[in-house]
């Protein structure tokens, strides 16, 4: 199987035009070869969604079958659940491409590096995290929400995995080429996760309840935000030392 | 040339006489004031009409808490400064700082429980300050468990170096966010030590042991220093001479 070769990104390189011209034709680029590759291992997508669907089912055998206990409990299982899943996924995001040397050439090709690795984090999100909300209104409804729910538990969880997958660039990045690294992926994500956590499950709980969901909302768009614009640099550095 | 006492910072042979000399008039004038401390906050000190004298474990508490944060803030300045200026002093400190940071966080949670548990009725209240300390702790155990997973010390230096200033951003996002959570869950209301209402005989030894207990910090990280200068540096010339002295 010939994945695109890395050489497709040379031409931006020797194209006219400013910099910052040639680094968004890269991280085009970059984008477009890793959903490319992910689709032809449709398999890897699957997974992290069975294992937020096994989380989401382990909640109802642990408590109770009751419905109405049960939506009590769901904004915490759903984000127990999606956090567990990008967490685990996170560990696809650099390892293949650190494997093969692909990114050693995106540290040597010249183009901003913080580009490229923005570009990577989007195409993980786009895989990951937009999978993982449009699965998490049906985990919701079968742990008790209403259909009036669904808008406000999708746009939670489309604007938390933004952040989740920037913050968790950044200790995939960090981890990289260590043994046995999961655990420690884990210990350095999950604490600054927090907050998204916390938003999440608060506009969950309110989209749950019938309330208004725009003040957690507003939270958790602020913190992607916030990581859109520092996590990247934090992960392009990151994977810089990684591969000193 | 004003800054040239800035630039013998950087040389690791200086910082470690500096620190060597520095270290036993810190941990001296630390303990000194630590014992004027103690003797003001537990002999001086009146009970608390509320709280008698169970209220006194504040005088190990409230430093522990208040340098969890400060140390983290001071690793995490060493860390930028090292990574920024590739000063591998300041890694070097940030290193020895993270220990001590989470001790002193394990030793507020530890003295906040204890008071709790008369004061509360239970040992664990989920406490915005509470909380976010327990999740500084966490911080604190991701820190050092990069350091310790990276073989070769430079790369666990600038690793490290970015996870702490990637950290100290997000402090302050956590706490808020802790205490928004919490507001929002209607919690028991505590009682809580406010400190401007506080008598002068109570604060006066407050502030004594915020000023010992800073020291004592600073002279564990003199020492810390010295150790991680000396296991960095082992392949060098200077640390023969240095030894004999």
């Amino acid at each position: 199987m010939s994945t695109p070769a890395i050489s497709d990104l040379s031409p931006p390189l020797l194209a006219p035009g400013t910099t910052r011209a040639r680094s968004t034709a890269a991280a085009w680029l970059a984008l477009r070869r890793d959903l490319k590759l992910a689709f032809r291992k449709p398999a890897q997508l699957v997974q992290p969604l069975a294992f937020f669907a096994l989380v989401t089912l382990i909640f109802p055998l642990a408590i109770s079958p009751e419905l109405s206990q049960l939506r009590q409990v769901a904004p915490g299982a759903l984000w127990a659940g999606a956090l567990l899943a990008s967490l685990l996924a996170l560990e696809f995001l650099f390892r293949d491409d650190a494997q093969d040397g692909t990114l050693e050439q995106y540290v040597l090709s010249g183009q901003s590096l913080t580009a490229l690795i923005f570009a990577k984090t989007c195409a993980h999100w786009l895989l990951t995290g937009v999978p993982l909300a449009l699965v998490t209104p049906a985990a919701a409804l079968a742990l008790g929400a209403t259909l009036d729910s669904v808008p406000g538990v999708l746009a939670a969880v489309v604007l938390g995995t933004v952040t989740l997958s920037l913050l968790g660039a950044i200790g995939a990045a960090l981890t990289l080429n260590l043994k046995r690294s999961s655990a420690l992926l884990s210990l350095l994500t999950l604490p600054l996760a927090l907050p998204v956590l916390i938003f999440g499950a608060r506009a969950v709980q309110q989209a749950i309840a019938g309330g208004s969901y725009l003040a957690p909302l507003e939270f958790l768009a602020a913190l992607a935000v916030l990581s859109v614009t520092l996590a990247p640099l934090a992960a392009a550095a990151a994977v810089r030392i990684s591969l000193e | 040339m004003t800054f040239t006492w800035f630039h013998r910072l950087g040389s690791p042979p200086y910082v470690y006489g500096l620190a060597q000399r520095l270290a036993p008039w810190c941990a001296g004038s630390a303990l000194l004031l630590l014992l004027a401390g103690l003797w003001g906050g537990l002999v001086l000190a009146p009970p608390d009409y509320q709280q008698g004298d169970g209220f006194r474990i504040i005088y190990v508490h409230a430093p522990s808490a208040w340098l969890s944060l400060m140390v983290y803030t001071t690793m995490a300045l060493a860390a930028a400064v090292g990574l920024i200026w590739r000063i591998k002093v300041a890694h070097a400190a940030a290193a020895a700082c993270a220990p001590i940071g989470a001790s002193f966080t394990a030793a507020a949670l530890v003295t906040g429980a204890l008071w709790g548990r008369p004061m509360w009725g239970t040992y664990w209240q989920w406490d915005p300050r509470l909380t976010s300390e327990l999740i500084l702790f966490f911080l604190y155990l991701g820190y050092m468990g990069l350091r310790a997973s990276i073989e070769d010390t430079q790369r666990a230096d600038r690793a490290s170096a970015v996870l702490a200033v990637v950290g100290v951003v997000n402090v302050p996002v956590i706490h808020y966010s802790v205490t928004w959570w919490n507001s929002l869950h209607q919690a028991p209301s505590v009682m809580r030590l406010a400190k401007p209402t506080m008598a002068t005989s109570m604060l006066v030894p407050l502030l004594i042991m915020l000023l010992a207990f800073t020291l004592f910090f600073v002279a564990m990280l003199l020492v810390r220093l010295q150790a991680e200068i000396l296991r960095r540096e082992r392949a060098s010339t200077w640390i023969r001479e240095a030894l004999k002295r």
